[in-house]
């Protein structure tokens, strides 16, 4: 058995606000495989997307350690790949130059650039649009266009936060099923990060369950589910019944806490 | 303008053919507008002079400042001597005047734009820099331009240099703090992509920070052009020697209010036309920013 490719021993991260302490993360112990495709679900607050920046090497962890391919995290690294929630491409760019943007920082040659641009865009089913602003796709095409840019640093892990959130329910579907196809394709770990419950099944092979904060794991549930899933199979159901359970008090313990707050 | 637009077609396509009518009919309406603004204070002041409000000496209606034009023309010398009358063409000696203002502007301007720009990057790529100038500039930041008037002919003397110096410190201060403070309040999302992508400080700055500043520190540039043509015509006025500002002056000594008023008829055209030329540059370099944000007409 090989050793996982991503290792989060006792992760925290906690951070001094003006009054007191708040600790968002609490004993992370989690290994990620190769190939693997691992989901982080929970409430709003509640640390998942923390865990997502601390393995990218974004923010550092407050106790703890973080390995990836046998490495310890110190910083970014072009072996993990990050697609965040919002719309991230340069516009001063083309979408052909924010696909190959990391390339271009290696020093690659402009020709070659363009060839690889074509070459991912393709593969991300957008054809034509290498020329394009940004601003002139839309929302889906945008992330599959930071998708492109993160596949050609050839990360072994991708990690997503919230890919597909600002995007409508056709289009999320489109995009979850596409996802899977890139991800077979690429044979890079996945870490997708969602507050969608349907989502987390609809996708992983694990799906990590977080606590209301502080976050620490409450449950990681297997998801063996052949694909493509079909969300109305019974199966499913139960599976996304099963997280509604787990996740209920956390939801309303979250709620609550913020209720406290304002 | 709408030549220079064509002729530097390296954006994206424009609107297709089909689309053209209304965008003229909206450019007619535009124009529309204009004409009946103008056609209204003007008429207003020739009405107010046909009933005997406005006196002809003092405030003289724009038939009266605009119709001899040629005996306007006499005092705009195209030497770089004011007060002698002028040997030369009418129009060729009032284009030299403008264009002897403009240059001053425009290479105030740029001098300006490039340097604060530049020292608002090292600062925030030097810490020692910035902790070395940074309370400094703050605290010279709030001195009127006009102030720095002496110091501009103490240094250097009478003739161009004042003048570009003047427009030029106009900018500098203000456009060093908003160069620093764009920086600062570049999207977190940005510089997180430029790390993920494992770009070293050097290309951060570079690739993703220099491009993001860039618009907000092109309306800075924008909004400082009018104050630029306040300070050189103040400039002109006391220690150049020629340009629009000296004219101004000379209508004051020798009470022409004719023109005077003509000179802020030059004044307003010119700055008008400039802040145009502005926003086509930045249309060219900026063709990211859509084009509300640039602002319309």
């Amino acid at each position: 058995m090989n050793p996982p490719l991503v290792i989060c021993s006792d992760v925290g991260k906690a951070w001094q606000t003006a009054d007191t302490p708040v600790v968002a993360l609490e004993g992370i112990n989690l290994g990620i495989a190769r190939r693997e495709f691992v989901v982080f679900l929970g409430p709003s607050g509640c640390g998942k997307s923390t865990l997502l920046y601390l393995i990218a090497g974004l923010e550092q962890a407050t106790s703890g350690t973080i390995e990836s391919g046998g490495a310890r995290v110190t910083g970014p690294g072009t072996d993990r790949g990050l697609i965040f929630q919002e719309s991230s491409l340069f516009p001063w760019m083309t979408v052909g130059e924010n696909v190959t943007f990391g390339l271009k920082l290696q020093g690659v040659a402009a020709l070659e650039r363009r060839q690889v641009a074509a070459g991912l865009l393709r593969k991300v089913g957008l054809g034509d649009v290498a020329h394009k602003r940004p601003d002139q796709l839309s929302g889906g095409m945008r992330q599959r266009a930071a998708m492109a840019r993160a596949l050609a640093l050839r990360p072994e892990v991708l990690l997503l936060d919230e890919p597909f959130a600002a995007l409508d329910v056709q289009t999320r579907s489109k995009m979850q099923q596409f996802l899977v196809e890139v991800w077979r394709d690429s044979g890079a770990s996945m870490l997708f990060v969602t507050h969608h419950i349907d989502e987390a099944v609809a996708l992983a092979d694990r799906v990590v369950v977080f606590t209301a904060r502080p976050g620490r794991i409450k449950s990681v549930v297997p998801i063996d589910l052949p694909r493509p899933r079909d969300p109305r199979s019974p199966a499913f159901h139960a599976l996304s019944d099963h997280l509604t359970d787990l996740l209920r008090d956390e939801v309303d313990r979250a709620f609550a806490e913020q209720e406290r707050v304002r | 303008m709408r030549a220079l637009l064509l002729a530097a077609g390296s954006g994206p396509p424009r609107q297709a053919a089909s689309v053209q009518p209304t965008r003229m009919a909206q450019a007619v309406t535009v124009a529309g507008w204009w004409l009946l603004s103008l056609g209204l204070f003007a008429g207003m002041w020739e009405v107010a002079w046909a009933f005997g409000w406005a006196d002809p000496l003092l405030l003289p209606p724009p038939h009266v400042f605009l119709r001899n034009f040629a005996d306007q023309a006499q005092f705009f010398v195209s030497s770089d001597v004011v007060g002698e009358e002028s040997s030369a063409g009418a129009l060729r000696s009032l284009a030299m005047t403008v264009v002897a203002s403009s240059l001053r502007v425009v290479a105030g301007l740029l001098l300006g734009f490039v340097c604060s720009v530049t020292l608002g990057l090292l600062i925030r790529y030097f810490k020692l820099l910035g902790n070395l100038t940074l309370p400094t500039i703050t605290l010279l930041a709030p001195i009127s331009p006009i102030a720095w008037l002496p110091v501009a002919i103490f240094i250097f003397g009478i003739g161009n240099p004042p003048a570009i110096f003047m427009v030029f410190i106009s900018l500098f201060f203000v456009m060093t703090l908003s160069t620093i403070s764009q920086i600062d309040s570049v999207s977190r999302t940005y510089l997180n992509v430029g790390a993920i992508m494992g770009a070293s400080r050097r290309q951060l700055f570079l690739h993703v920070i220099i491009p993001a500043i860039l618009p907000s520190l092109f309306m800075v540039l924008r909004m400082n052009l009018f104050g630029a043509w306040m300070v050189v015509l103040v400039a002109e006025a006391t220690g150049v020697g020629s340009g629009l500002g000296q004219i101004v002056m000379l209508a004051r000594n020798t009470f022409n209010s004719s023109l005077s008023f003509f000179t802020m008829t030059l004044i307003g055209v010119t700055g008008f036309l400039f802040d145009i030329a502005l926003r086509q540059i930045q249309r060219r370099v900026l063709f990211w920013v859509p084009p509300s944000a640039v602002g319309r007409l």
